[in-house]
């Protein structure tokens, strides 16, 4: 299978290289069809890959392809292990980026950056692959810091815009302050183990867990706990979770298309993986399972709220991408890897779907991305609205749609967790992700009421040219469109409930909740029907009417809620300001300390002290000892005469 | 009784008188010149005494050297002295300081 | 005598004879004369057989030992026991690659940018390049002193002649800095030549000495190396040099001269002074944080090109003293291996990417004659090859996987985990730093509106250009893909080190 692995990875690097440094020569055809070709060749093998392990009865493969670097008996490797979990994530990939790809042929059709465009969605693809696909820390690494070198380039893809360029500097920086806490982790897994290979490092995991590391000096932590809170902290900065969120919504800089299959669907969810990989060494910490259940129910529920009061088409999906990150990564946190899985793969199509439909409108709409100045599209733009329907109503967890059954039942997962010893995490994670659905409800169809329905706001010259976007463009959306709806029914039984993921996953006995809640299983008809029994359904219902209610029914209203809740809206508007705190107080901070280093340090103390200054005193000494130097002869016979009165003086002394 | 004190006494303060002048004078190399004889007749006064004193002639063979360097120095310092006044004019010591560092 | 029993000595002699010839021909004055091209074909002739030559070397390297190889040893100076010593292990063949390599790359770039006395600026270049070499392979204290001092003159003259405006500061600092130090070296060796009769440096490092005398010695080999290095604080004259040097000359300042303090430290320092090495060396991994952290954050802040990559130069080469000395704080069975092998391997590699991103600066400096970050802007629109270089250099700067940059930082990184959390964790920050100010000059030069005027009349590379900076770029993608052939070569000539090391002399 190893021809296979490597050409899956390698058809997708091999067709960005191409695009990239002969786009000129292959022209912009020969570039969307050679990528193209390469990720559906990526596409059509990982399926095959898929099939095998699942339906074929394929064992998983653990593969060598060749020793990086070998020294101090520490075996540095690229390779590849490829189970279900990995064979999911390939698929959900590579379909995820040939509907990409192709859209991008309409959506980039303009841009004098087509070659490139297409050869950096192409590497990326490569580098996912090789994130997902590898069997070691050191390849992780790199795939890890690969994603976020083609997020940089594409999110300041536009790299005149002067805000897209800021965006793509601070989204690789906070991604860099979370591999900072990464690549720490993984050589507190060096340390521990001596071995960056999974499987050596997963089999050794209860003697690491036995093992304390003293971070504080005197105090010794459990090195389990140290090891997966500050590999948790890299996947904190790629998926996007509080307080290192705060790149993801201004890399809706980027063009659309990479929004959504980086910014949504693939690269933001490397984290999820990660740790869902991790879970033999996360189900021996449960003080990290706590820290991690924490931060993601924080996101989950806080970055939900900013999705109100946001205006830009794109960044409201940007801001509900946060909020549903933090449902997966609450569910990591309540040891229900399999559904964060689960929610991260419908997440992918449906928020995909969401973000395609928000490029379409963005087109149609002559790259205007404002709410505030569309309304009633509804008629322009059938296919558009409908598939944006349907991807609104999986966001939301609609009964039947596939976000239904992985967020109803990662909610239950969480519900069910009841084993973490501390009452007041599991609350805030409870209450987070339920009160969540509610607020999901309200910022998704906020949007789509004021996109699709209501008074035409736009202006007459927008308004005559609106219609339907071209078939590259509508026909991914369909494509997503399908699996948006019908994937949760035919997968949740055998993801969720059905031993799908085998080894792949560890979960230790009463973290088990899957386990347990797989008692009271009945199909998928039972829950669907079952759903107007759960708050789950009422609070996404409740959050659809008031949207309707606020936005449809009353506009005038949400001014006047802003007029009285004004310090709440300063507050959400200027998004916790964490901004602030990021841009200024540390990049700013750094620059004055920086500036105060050189300055002083360097130019005053070292420079001016003690080089220049060795050099002046040296000069000041012989300034005062020239004094001496008066030219007179008398003088110096003087000084002879003295001299030799106190050598005379000396030898009597002595006798 | 004149005894050796008297000699080394007068040869000390014949030295000391030599030294002030080349000190205090400040106008005329020449008397720079005589202010080193004087020093040198000082330290030949010294000899003698302590040749007598001690009974030992080499004390006294040692001021015809010192005579005869002194001369030959002399000779040699006027001879700088007329080049000097030559090139600058004047033999004026509080000008010639051109070693002033 | 064949080349083979001599390959060392041809590729020391051969660029100083190169040189030689060069100088005492000269040129009319006049660059673009027939003669001046003549003179540069010669250069260029010169430093590609040098090239091939040391690809003899890799060839007939045997990875498998950690005794030298390719020995020549011949008597110099007899009465105080001098000899003509010269030969290699794992540590200097990459060295001794890096330097014939980077050098032919250098000429090239200097080819027709350089328009006042062409012919003896090949020339200092040719020199530099065989009094290198004579370091990275003497074996003779003495011989190794004589390189070493020597090759100041031409660094001085490439620097004090075709440097900028400023240059006679900068050159008289860069000497009297590196000078200093040196001579303190010079003392260590004449008292260990007293304790053991010869100037051999393997013998140096099989003498018993007590802890003080050791000490002693390795802070006057401190002296020498740190400077050379250079280590915080006494790094400022480097960028002064880089700002004042003309491309080339920075560029093998930051890619080979820096390497001479680092390769100092493992050739001398450690196996010499075992227990003054572990007596120092918690202050060696503080003075290497600093460098990360503080110089970091200087660099943050420069408004020069030139000096923005001399500073992270600096704290790239923190990364180097501090693989070198965790070896007494790590307490496991491994780890001390791998953190010099990952400052060796960092060595190269930074040689490589400093040396490219002084390129690119000099692109841009051809052409603009600014290296102030504010005069640039957009550059990306106008020089589009250009830019993806530099991207590319940059990520490479900022330790990316896949780039050799990441290669070393990752392994030091891992050894120094071993030692210390903390250690680790400051370490560490040259991820977030590195990027940060790498990627911010990229931001304010590649990318944005095209700035000025000036900024919009830019061509972009001419193919000599691209040629040196494709080399480049492959060779930082290699070495970033697949380290393995340079992590074996040194891996037999470290494991060695460390246990000689290890053991003492105590």
């Amino acid at each position: 299978m190893l021809h296979y692995y490597l050409i899956i990875v390698l058809a997708p690097l091999l067709a960005a290289v191409l695009a990239g440094l002969f786009g000129r020569q292959i022209g912009r055809v020969g570039a969307h069809t050679v990528t193209i070709l390469g990720v559906g060749i990526a596409f059509v093998l990982s399926a095959l890959v898929l099939y095998q392990l699942y339906w074929a009865g394929a064992s998983p493969e653990n593969l060598s392809v060749y020793t990086w670097a070998v020294t101090d008996g520490l075996r540095m490797e690229v390779g590849f292990l490829v189970d279900r979990l990995t064979a999911l994530m390939m698929v959900v990939v590579t379909f995820v980026s040939l509907m990409v790809h192709v859209y991008t042929i309409g959506y980039m059709h303009d841009d004098p950056g087509y070659q490139r465009f297409f050869s950096f969605i192409s590497l990326f693809t490569f580098a996912m692959l090789m994130l997902v696909m590898s069997n070691n820390f050191l390849q992780l690494f790199f795939g890890w810091e690969a994603v976020g070198l083609v997020s940089y380039l594409l999110i300041g893809f536009w790299f005149r815009k002067e805000s897209a360029i800021f965006a793509n500097l601070k989204a690789f920086l906070v991604n860099r302050v979370g591999d900072f806490g990464f690549i720490l982790g993984i050589s507190g897994v060096v340390l521990l183990t001596n071995s960056l290979d999974y499987a050596e490092v997963f089999g050794q995991a209860g003697t690491m867990a036995q093992q304390t590391i003293e971070v504080i000096p005197g105090t010794p932590w459990n090195a389990m706990t140290v090891v997966c809170i500050l590999l948790f902290i890299g996947a904190m900065g790629k998926s996007a979770q509080a307080p290192l969120h705060v790149w993801l919504p201004d890399s809706m800089e980027g063009p659309t298309p990479i929004s959504a299959l980086i910014h949504a669907a693939t690269m933001v969810t490397a984290g999820i993986f990660m740790v869902a990989r991790m879970s033999p060494l996360y189900e021996y910490t449960e003080t990290a399972l706590a820290v991690v259940m924490t931060i993601g129910a924080i996101t989950a529920f806080f970055m939900g709220l900013l999705g109100l009061v946001q205006n830009d088409i794109k960044r409201v999906v940007a801001y509900s991408t946060l909020s549903q990150l933090g449902y997966m990564t609450v569910a990591l946190g309540a040891s229900a890897y399999g559904a964060a899985i689960f929610h991260l793969m419908t997440h992918a199509f449906f928020k995909a779907l969401l973000f395609l439909a928000a490029g379409s409108v963005i087109i149609a709409m002559h790259h205007e991305q404002d709410i505030r100045k569309m309304g009633g599209i509804r008629q322009y733009m059938p296919i558009t609205y409908w598939t944006s329907l349907i991807g609104s109503l999986a966001l939301i967890g609609f009964p039947g749609f596939s976000g239904f059954f992985s967020k109803d039942l990662l909610i239950e997962a969480v519900r069910e967790s009841h084993w973490q010893g501390q009452g007041a995490v599991y609350w805030v994670a409870y209450l987070s992700v339920l009160l969540g659905v509610f607020v999901t409800a309200l910022y998704s169809f906020r949007m789509f009421f004021l996109v699709f329905h209501g008074k035409e706001r736009m202006d007459e010259e927008t308004r005559s040219h609106l219609h339907e976007t071209p078939w590259v463009v509508t026909l991914p959306l369909i494509m997503l469109a399908i699996p948006s709806v019908i994937i949760g029914w035919i997968t949740v039984q055998p993801v969720l409930f059905g031993d799908f993921f085998g080894d792949a996953i560890v979960v230790t006995g009463k973290h088990d909740v899957l386990a347990s809640m797989g008692a009271h299983w009945h199909g998928s008809l039972a829950l669907v029907t079952h759903a107007v029994m759960t708050p789950v359904f009422w609070l996404a219902a409740a959050g659809v009417f008031t949207a309707w209610f606020l936005y449809l029914k009353r506009p005038d209203l949400p001014e006047t809620i802003h007029g009285k809740f004004k310090g709440l809206y300063v507050l959400l508007d200027r998004k916790y300001y964490f901004d602030d705190l990021w841009i200024k107080g540390f990049a700013g901070g750094g620059r004055r300390l920086g500036q105060a280093l050189w300055r002083f340090g360097d130019e005053i103390v070292i420079d001016g002290f003690i080089v220049n200054g060795t050099a002046n005193s040296i000069g000041r000494l012989a300034a005062i000892l020239r004094q001496l130097q008066s030219g007179y002869l008398y003088t110096y016979a003087f000084a002879m005469i003295i001299g030799l009165t106190m050598l005379l003086g000396w030898l009597i002394w002595l006798q | 009784m004149i005894g050796l004190q008297h000699y080394l006494t007068l040869s000390a303060m014949l030295f000391v008188l030599a030294v002030v002048g080349i000190v205090i004078n400040r106008r005329n190399l020449i008397l720079l010149l005589m202010c080193i004889e004087l020093m040198l007749l000082a330290v030949n006064f010294n000899f003698i005494a302590f040749s007598r004193h001690l009974g030992d002639d080499t004390g006294q063979v040692f001021v015809f050297f010192v005579l005869t360097v002194a001369a030959a120095e002399a000779a040699i310092g006027l001879a700088i002295l007329v080049v000097l006044f030559r090139n600058r004019k004047s033999i004026n010591v509080q000008e010639l300081n051109t070693m002033k560092g | 005598m064949t080349l083979a029993t001599h390959l060392l000595s041809a590729l020391i002699w051969l660029p100083i004879a190169g040189s030689l010839v060069l100088f005492l021909i000269g040129d009319d004055g006049d660059a673009a004369s027939a003669r001046a091209a003549a003179m540069r074909w010669t250069a260029l002739a010169v430093t590609i057989v040098t090239f091939i030559l040391s690809l003899g070397l890799v060839a007939g390297f045997d990875a498998g030992t950690a005794a030298m190889q390719f020995v020549e040893r011949s008597p110099w100076i007899e009465t105080v026991g001098v000899d003509y010593y010269l030969g290699v292990d794992g540590l200097s063949v990459p060295l001794i690659v890096l330097t014939t390599l980077i050098t032919p790359l250098v000429v090239v770039a200097g080819w027709d940018s350089i328009k006042l006395r062409p012919t003896q600026y090949f020339s200092a270049f040719l020199m530099l390049e065989g009094l290198m070499i004579g370091v990275f392979s003497a074996l003779d204290g003495i011989l190794f002193y004589v390189f070493w001092e020597f090759m100041l003159v031409p660094m001085f003259l490439i620097i004090g002649v075709w440097g900028g405006a400023r240059r006679i500061y900068a050159t008289i600092k860069f000497f009297l800095y590196t000078f200093l130090g040196s001579v303190l070296m010079l003392v260590a060796f004449i008292y260990l030549y007293g304790l053991v009769g010869s100037f051999d440096l393997l013998e140096f490092a099989k003498a018993p000495l007590a802890l003080g005398a050791q000490q002693v010695i390795f802070l006057a080999f401190l002296a020498a190396f740190a400077v050379k290095v250079p280590m915080w604080p006494v790094h400022t004259w480097l960028p002064d040099a880089h700002v004042e040097a003309p491309t080339g000359g920075s560029v093998i300042l930051a890619a080979i001269m820096l390497k001479m303090g680092g390769y100092g430290f493992v050739r001398l320092s450690l196996p010499i002074v075992p227990d003054g090495s572990a007596y120092f060396s918690t202050m060696m991994i503080v003075l290497s944080l600093i460098a990360v952290v503080y110089i970091g954050l200087v660099a943050l802040v420069q408004k020069d090109m030139k000096k923005l990559i001399a500073y992270s130069s600096i704290g790239h080469m923190g990364f180097v003293t501090l693989g070198f000395f965790l070896l007494w704080h790590i307490s496991g069975e491994s780890g001390a291996v791998l953190g010099i092998s990952g400052a060796m391997v960092q060595m190269i590699s930074h040689g490589l990417i400093s040396g490219a991103m002084f390129l690119c600066v000099g692109v841009l400096y051809d052409r603009m004659h600014s290296r102030q970050i504010p005069d640039y802007g957009g550059v990306a629109n106008t020089m589009p090859v250009f830019a993806a270089f530099m991207v590319l250099f940059a990520m490479a700067n900022a330790g990316l996987p896949g780039t050799s940059g990441f290669v070393g930082e990752f392994m030091v990184i891992i050894a120094s985990f071993k030692a210390s959390f903390w250690i680790a964790f400051f370490a560490a920050t040259t991820l977030v730093l590195g990027a940060a100010y790498t990627l911010w000059m990229v931001k304010r030069v590649i990318y944005g509106e095209v700035g000025n005027e000036r900024v919009a009349a830019l061509e972009d590379l001419r193919r000599r250009e691209f040629f040196v900076l494709g080399i480049f770029a492959l060779l930082v993608l290699a070495l970033g893909v697949w380290p393995a052939p340079l992590v074996d070569m040194m891996n037999a000539t470290i494991e060695q080190l460390v246990q000689q090391v290890a053991l003492g002399k105590l």
